[in-house]
């Protein structure tokens, strides 16, 4: 007989953990798999022919490119910042500190659409700048440059919250017996610092991309979606999808899927790798 | 070198470097675009203001945002807590590929999650028309915008409760059950307690995300106005017809409003993990 009758915590029983098991599956399958499966039917439900022409369509093709390029610019930026912060909020103690890791958050608190708005009002024509930058003929509001600053400000949290827990925990000593040693800044933050960080800086730039590539309500405001040129791949799913063109808005929905599922999966992956490195060195 | 590591001064390079790049970055990127929202609004004056958010459609959008992302928020403690649950305390098969789908939210973006709930529960949709058969219209009034909002914000509330439970010791329900508790008063008496704080902050994540949320909605809402208009939609409506003025104020509106509610939330919680710690 068991001495330990209790030892996983509380056994409600078989039937509960399986009624229970049940509701969430339903609950998952509902709400993320639906959706999921719809979108590939939808997309493929004249054939991989017509989905080929969507996805080959002159302007589905300039709003990959220019998905790819917004987030070729704010990923590595935000990544460079997310390294930069953490080096000063994890490495050293001072004053005001917690505010600043508090700042850093707030873009998550801000709605996208907001977020879009507070660069109308900088840059927009009516905005604070708008009249000197119209002066020199430069455009950032319903235009690329526009698009790529609301998507650093939305993905601007991500690699810096990512990595300021992680460093701060793993404290400072590696890095002083490395300078200790004789090594210099650089070859400290190089050779000790990122190894150390690998997995939760590729975790944060997985999230980071994902958001900037699919960003939908700031990048919304701020493109002025003229067709071919300021419209990212969300952007054309929708106004496809407003133009009845179903089919076409789930391909270019489909691409945006799969790109969500390769997320996932490299996350997951990070996450795992994470979670090894942890139990090995305990 | 010495000498400063025993003053307790860190001997690490860098610091004016990098915190003078973040602070840059900072100000240049979130802290002064954010600026011009106070700045817009204060231009309209206490009054001004006042009677934007006072108008009838604002009042209306903000009362449909904020009682579809209570009642998703709410669904969502519930079903993510179920969920939570499920993934660390019952054994199953594949429940790694489960775990990694509960961020697939996250993932997608909410254009694509918009366009796909709207094409399942349209009236001609898979669910939509047998939803309809029985006369429940859910594409375009606030059950779909509860439905979309209840998709974003399911990671948020399993992720936080997630690691909760699987810090909340086997020993102490032991202990309980042990002593002749049932089942039913460890988990009230117990483990329910032990989750409240992360119960609510999941609670208030999905809530303020809900909020502030428009792709996944814009859809399935339907957008007329009074009826099944959110507060985002609005902002853009307002932008559109290049009312810039009244679009910052309802935004400051809103963002006054959701940082309300964190303070409020974030007191509540630090009030139960207290009360927990003096048990």
């Amino acid at each position: 007989m068991d001495i330990h009758p209790h030892k996983n915590g509380i056994q409600p029983g078989i039937w509960v953990n399986l009624v229970i098991a049940l509701v969430c599956l339903l609950f998952i399958t509902a709400f993320l798999l639906l959706p999921l499966f719809i979108v590939f039917t939808e997309a493929f439900n004249e054939g991989v022919l017509v989905w080929l022409k969507s996805v080959g369509d002159e302007e589905t093709l300039a709003a990959f490119k220019l998905t790819l390029l917004v987030s070729a610019i704010a990923v590595p930026l935000n990544t460079v910042f997310g390294l930069a912060a953490s080096w000063a909020l994890a490495k050293f103690q001072f004053w005001g500190r917690n505010i600043i890791i508090t700042l850093i958050d707030l873009p998550f608190a801000v709605s996208p659409v907001v977020s879009g708005l507070i660069y109308v009002l900088l840059f927009g024509l009516h905005g604070w700048l708008g009249p000197w930058l119209d002066k020199y003929d430069i455009q950032i509001i319903f235009a690329v440059p526009g698009i790529v600053l609301a998507t650093i400000f939305v993905t601007f949290p991500f690699v810096a919250r990512e990595l300021i827990p992680l460093m701060t925990e793993q404290g400072t000593e590696e890095e002083q017996v490395a300078l200790t040693l004789g090594a210099t800044g650089w070859q400290t933050f190089w050779r000790v610092t990122l190894p150390n960080v690998k997995w939760g800086l590729i975790y944060g730039v997985i999230l980071s991309n994902a958001r900037a590539m699919g960003e939908f309500g700031a990048v919304s405001v701020v493109s002025g979606h003229i067709r071919g040129i300021t419209n990212t791949l969300p952007l054309q799913a929708e106004i496809l999808y407003n133009e009845y063109y179903f089919t076409a808005a789930f391909a270019v929905a489909s691409l945006l899927s799969f790109l969500a599922v390769i997320t996932l999966i490299l996350k997951s992956l990070a996450e795992w790798n994470t979670q090894r490195i942890l139990r090995s060195s305990k | 070198m010495l000498a400063r590591n025993t003053k307790k001064r860190s001997i690490l390079p860098g610091f004016g470097l990098s915190l003078g790049y973040t602070l840059t970055y900072l100000g240049l990127i979130v802290l002064l675009p954010l600026s011009t929202l106070a700045f817009k609004t204060s231009t309209l004056g206490l009054q001004g203001f006042f009677d934007v958010l006072t108008s009838l459609r604002v009042l209306k959008s903000f009362q449909l945002t904020l009682l579809v992302s209570l009642a998703a928020a709410l669904i969502n403690t519930f079903f993510g807590f179920l969920i939570a649950w499920f993934l660390v305390r019952i054994p199953f098969p594949g429940k790694k590929i489960i775990d990694a789908l509960i961020d697939l939210p996250f993932a997608l973006p909410t254009a694509v999650s918009g366009i796909a709930l709207t094409t399942i529960y349209a009236p001609n949709g898979i669910l939509g028309k047998p939803l309809m058969d029985i006369g429940i219209k859910v594409a375009y009034t606030p059950i779909g915008i509860t439905l979309a909002l209840i998709l974003i914000g399911l990671p948020f509330v399993v992720r936080t409760v997630q690691p909760a439970l699987e810090e909340l010791e086997p020993e102490l329900e032991e202990a309980a059950l042990s002593l002749g508790a049932s089942s039913w008063v460890t988990f009230y008496k117990i483990i329910f307690p032990f989750l409240l704080p992360s119960l609510l902050t999941g609670f208030t994540l999905a809530f303020a995300r809900s909020i502030g949320e428009y792709g996944s909605v814009v859809f399935i809402a339907g957008n007329m106005p009074l009826k099944t208009e959110i507060t985002s939609l609005l902002i853009i409506t307002k932008l559109e017809q290049y009312d810039y003025t009244g679009a910052t104020a309802i935004a400051s509106g809103m963002l006054i409003l959701s940082f309300t509610l964190l303070l409020l939330i974030n007191l509540l919680q630090s009030w139960t993990s207290k009360r927990l710690k003096g048990l």
